[in-house]
């Protein structure tokens, strides 16, 4: 089967997001950077449907430049080659980024044939726009649920899971779809050092994306409100159990 | 504001999803005519919930493969509708599913769509702050369109009734048959008990907490309490718990009365999903621990002391 999976370089915060002064972007000067968390579970899915059932796995990114470096992770995981929509590094709003990766799919398919899935996670971390792989999936016809927490490949078709409020939801989606992945599906793996040499060989080709901007346009961003915060220390070790019990109390769940 | 916001109305085999009642608050803050729409027949019974909600009008729309939850169709039906109605606003809640049909209808309608919105002040542009990193940053954005698609951020608006006269239409609906190829074909329900996102109390572990086995004395003061075991990314991410259990941006959000979060450094990740909770007890060994600056009380110590401690003092004082 042929299998391609679609992420997003996301900077890997610690404990505060800082922006830059002009509000553009969350200043990641001191940050690492790291595939967005349910698209690395979107990789690992699609590593494990190729080695059950054989075939090939593109990933495919729209940023900058610099988003080579996931491209060539993901390679260390599994996949085996990678498509980089290159911008400037500036921010695409979601009509466009879907208009940029619909066509970028066509013509891919166009050349290699069709990919019988196209995976996406169920939402960046960064922008979080919950649209982008339903709109990609309209664009091409296919069917598309998100959410995935469960994922496999039986003849001609996809079968997904889903946590929803009353239970366990089932979808079968008939082959080509699109399915929007959720952490937890999977624990992605580590690259092993086969994996790694892999990475610096692949073939990573690089497009140019065309899409017109949409209508969402970001202003500015800007923090929360902090919550002003005394902790009350109750104190150290054991001694403080009587103490904690006293709050528990006064809570109420007691 | 001119003009109606028509509110897409979730609801599970007829049972409505309170998150939709906060879309009816939400919808009355724009200060426009409220109109409802629900899918499925199992939905027609609603009206009377929805009018005391303020919406002045029901629209049903039915089908035979609109039963049971389906994106597609769901996303085929909502765009139809606003091509009948021509609203102002389309709006929804930012759940899963809140998000998942507003982007499908977005993508028919070929129109913008911003998700969990906090704050919106109509105008020529609609203008908006929304969530970012599941809430660690916001951003201000506009939105510029004919319609405007938004879903408003989940547990932000206080469901509140303003009853309002509430007439019913039904929508004729034409689909296309094939859209029931992503339709829900069976389900699981749910064991009952309480679940991490309603549990009255959480007690949270993160990487302090050592192993799997490191869980047991966490489980045994939650079930002691009444409550449900929690976990951080780097717990799930080691393989010591199931995801099911992870509190954060990319697991679950939760509100308990009282998390008492264990050995949890308090990333940012993790954070966003245990902001919402009333009370915050962090027991660790850093007393600097983002976790412990954020809380209202904190233990510092060794959880794997600190914990039967706690266990057992709540045991003598019922005992005694």
């Amino acid at each position: 089967m042929r299998i391609l999976v679609c992420v997003k370089r996301v900077p890997a915060p610690g404990s505060k997001i800082n922006i830059t002064a002009d509000g553009q972007r969350v200043d990641d000067t001191n940050l690492g950077h790291t595939t967005s968390p349910h698209e690395e579970c979107a990789v690992e899915a699609a590593s494990q449907l190729i080695e059950e059932h054989g075939g090939e796995a593109v990933v495919l990114t729209l940023g900058g430049v610099e988003a080579e470096e996931q491209l060539r992770y993901a390679v260390s995981v599994g996949m085996h080659s990678g498509v980089l929509l290159a911008t400037d590094g500036g921010e695409w709003d979601p009509q466009r980024t879907a208009a940029a990766i619909s066509s970028a799919i066509a013509s891919l398919e166009a050349d290699g044939g069709p990919f019988d899935l196209v995976l996406f996670g169920n939402e960046s971390a960064d922008s979080s726009g919950f649209q982008v792989g339903i709109r990609v999936a309209h664009a091409l016809g296919r069917p598309m649920v998100n959410g995935a927490k469960g994922l496999r490949v039986d003849g001609g078709t996809a079968h997904v899971e889903r946590e929803a409020d009353a239970g366990r939801e089932a979808y079968e989606l008939p082959m080509p779809a699109v399915v929007g992945v959720k952490e937890g599906i999977n624990l992605p793996r580590y690259p092993t050092m086969k994996g790694r040499l892999a990475s610096k060989k692949a073939g990573v080709v690089t497009v140019e994306p065309a899409g017109e901007a949409g209508g969402l346009a970001m202003v500015t961003l800007k923090p929360p409100a902090e919550r002003t915060n005394e902790t009350v220390i109750l104190g150290n070790g054991p001694e403080a159990a009587a103490a904690v019990v006293d709050v528990l109390e006064e809570i109420g769940v007691l | 504001m001119e003009g109606t916001t028509l509110v897409v109305i979730e609801h599970d085999r007829g049972a409505l999803a309170e998150a939709s009642l906060e879309a009816l608050a939400a919808a009355r803050a724009l200060g426009s005519r409220v109109e409802a729409l629900t899918i499925g027949a199992d939905a027609d019974g609603l009206t009377d919930t929805l009018g005391a909600h303020g919406a002045s009008v029901h629209h049903r729309a039915n089908h035979e493969i609109l039963t049971d939850y389906a994106p597609e169709a769901w996303g085929e039906v909502v765009a139809s509708a606003v091509r009948a109605m021509s609203p102002a606003v389309l709006l929804a809640c930012g759940t899963d599913r809140g998000n998942e049909v507003l982007a499908q209808a977005a993508a028919r309608l070929d129109l913008p769509f911003a998700a969990n919105c906090t704050e919106l002040s109509p105008g020529d542009a609609l203008s908006m702050t929304r969530l970012r990193w599941g809430g660690s940053l916001l951003e201000e954005a506009t939105l510029n369109a004919s319609m405007w698609i938004v879903s408003v951020a989940h547990h932000l608006h206080e469901p509140s009734e303003a009853p309002a006269e509430c007439s019913t239409s039904e929508l004729s609906v034409d689909l296309d048959p094939s859209l029931a190829r992503s339709r829900v074909t069976a389900r699981v329900e749910r064991e009952a008990g309480v679940t991490l996102s309603s549990a009255p109390v959480v007690v949270g572990g993160g990487r302090g907490v050592g192993s799997p086995e490191g869980f047991a004395p966490l489980a045994e003061l939650a079930a002691e309490l009444g409550g449900v075991v929690g976990c951080s990314r780097a717990v799930t991410n080691n393989g010591w718990r199931s995801h099911t259990d992870q509190v954060g941006q990319t697991g679950t959000r939760i509100a308990p009365d009282v998390y008492i979060a264990c050995g949890i450094s308090g990333a940012i990740q993790h954070w966003v999903g245990a902001m919402a909770s009333k009370n915050i007890i962090a027991i660790n060994t850093d007393p600097q621990a983002n976790m412990v600056t954020k809380a209202g009380h904190a233990v510092i110590g060794d959880l794997h002391k600190v914990i039967p401690a706690i266990t057992e003092e709540i045991r003598r004082r019922r005992a005694g």
